[in-house]
């Protein structure tokens, strides 16, 4: 179901961006939309959101890590019913999707762009090997997503969840108990890790790399975009990562 | 000093292509890269074999045809040096060599090594040039004051010689280095700026329509660059692209 629904949006966006002339700005605005560029921009911009939400979601979920139930369990409950979080996650879910296909048309066109391949290519000779293999590390983490989103956002939303009630009275569904059991098989855990490795290298080139597409680039401010990169794509999944290993361990 | 070189054959255009194998010895140090092929070649006719057909011109790192990609590299392991200009001291006596030419879909094979560059001039075409006057009463040079940076970045980028080795060594054949360095040097001179927004639409449009790829920022192309052409370019077209998109009317 939910890879019919990528694959319809995948080749309804492809269609648009490639035939928006029909709209009066959009053929005015030349080259915003379905140039090579005007697709990098769309990557380079969804792909920092992508990085902010990175750091709400790290910063909901840290309750996970000192065993609070009930803080989780009122956030995962605010996070699921506060219009304004309500609005901004649909930005974030058009995000995903958008990065997603702009990414997969772009790999596309660049697989297209060396049909004879070489011999002998040294890539390791000029480039790091994230920013060599971003499609296969993207691909990998849309994976992670898709069951990610499917053992919790679908289940919060639309599956079997206990009920729970705090303190004070108040009945909230109990994602914590579902988030613990999940993460307690090992394999599932295991699972995560991996995801969070990848995520790592991705976002190691990533965030910088969005910085130089949008043009953001300056002798003085660059390598410091670089090291605060290269900083967030340990730190953040790191930190992801202890939450399954903490539950398996303890 | 002795070598074992595969290079790729191709007898025109349409042919499939394949590696051959040949010995050459007698290789002095001394000798260019191009050199070297030289001598394969003389023993080629020698042997009646049809010799490696590849490009060249200038063999001394100005004119940019010498493409060859060697040992999985653009211009072989040296840096910021074209083909002519790599010795094959660089080289270790009795090593096999790897000699394919430069690929991508907008660099077709003409025969063997050579390919058709002429994409860039199409890129060229499309907006690498200022209209000015030149044929009498021109401007005194130092008129239109220019800051020394922007003067010298502009030289900077007008130092590529369209030889194409980004494109080769870029895992997407992109060709975003040289479009960049070509709208570089017209964007940061005053000279440039009446048809700046025009100039980098035009030229982003032309290198998709050559179906050159896209670039994903690895850096490889300004390490291959044999005149040292900094990924700030891109950076700088990318902004002016996106300034030009917004306000083009
Ligand atoms: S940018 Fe460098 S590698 Fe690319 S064509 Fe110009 S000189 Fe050659
Ligand atoms: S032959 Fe002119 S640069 Fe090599």
């Amino acid at each position: 179901m939910g890879f019919a629904f990528i694959l319809c949006c995948a080749s309804l966006g492809q269609y648009f961006c490639d035939n928006l002339e029909f709209i009066p700005f959009m053929a005015t605005s030349r080259g915003l939309f379905g140039s090579s560029l005007a697709r990098k921009y769309w990557m380079a911009l969804t792909g920092l959101f992508l990085c902010s939400f990175l750091v709400v979601h790290l910063l909901g979920n840290l309750p996970l890590l000192t065993g609070n139930q009930e803080t989780f369990n009122a956030y995962a409950h605010f996070m699921t019913t506060f219009p304004l979080i309500k609005a901004v996650s649909y930005l974030l879910y058009g995000s995903i999707l958008l990065h997603t296909f702009d990414g997969l048309m772009l790999a596309r066109q660049n697989m297209a762009a060396r049909p004879a391949g070489y011999v002998k290519y040294h890539g390791a000779a000029n480039a790091n090997w994230s920013s060599r293999n971003m499609a296969l590390l993207g691909t990998f983490t849309l994976l992670f997503l898709i069951i990610h989103m499917k053992s919790f956002w679908y289940e919060m939303h639309w599956g079997n969840v206990p009920m729970y009630t705090d303190a004070d009275g108040a009945v909230y569904k109990d994602l914590y108990t579902i988030t613990v059991a999940a993460f307690e098989q090992i394999w599932y855990s295991l699972f995560y890790v991996l995801a969070m490795i990848s995520l790592g290298f991705h976002l190691w080139h990533g965030f910088a790399s969005a910085f130089q597409t949008m043009g953001w680039s300056h002798p003085r401010y660059t390598p410091i975009i670089r090291a605060f990169g290269y900083g967030f794509s340990v730190l953040v999944p790191a930190t992801f990562a202890s939450i399954p290993l903490y539950i398996l361990l303890t | 000093m002795k070598f074992t070189l595969n290079v790729w054959r191709q007898n025109g255009p349409q042919d499939k292509g394949r590696m051959e194998t040949y010995q050459v010895d007698q290789v002095s140090d001394d000798m260019s890269f191009l050199e070297m092929i030289d001598v394969l070649n003389e023993q080629l006719i020698g042997q009646g074999i049809d010799p490696v057909v590849f490009d060249h011109d200038c063999r001394e790192g100005i004119c940019g045809m010498c493409s060859m990609f060697i040992n999985g590299e653009a211009h072989g392991p040296g840096r910021g040096v074209t083909t002519c200009q790599l010795h094959m001291r660089e080289f270790s006596d009795g090593d096999t060599i790897t000699i394919e030419p430069f690929r991508a879909k907008a660099f077709p094979v003409i025969k063997d090594l050579m390919v058709d560059r002429s994409a860039f001039d199409r890129i060229i075409q499309a907006g690498g040039y200022v209209s000015v006057n030149t044929s009498g009463n021109l401007p005194d040079a130092n008129a239109t004051p220019i800051e020394k940076p922007d003067a010298d970045a502009a030289f900077d980028a007008a130092t590529c010689i369209g030889c194409g080795a980004c494109v080769a060594t870029c895992k997407n054949a992109s060709a975003m280095l040289f479009t960049s360095a070509k709208v570089s040097q017209f964007a940061l001179l005053p000279q440039g700026q009446v048809e700046a927004a025009d100039r980098v639409l035009n030229m982003v449009k032309q290198m998709d329509l050559e179906g050159f790829g896209n670039c994903t920022n690895t850096g490889a192309c300004e390490v291959e660059c044999p005149k040292g052409i900094s990924i700030e370019n891109i950076a700088r077209m990318n902004r002016e692209y996106l300034s030009a998109s917004l306000t083009s009317k």
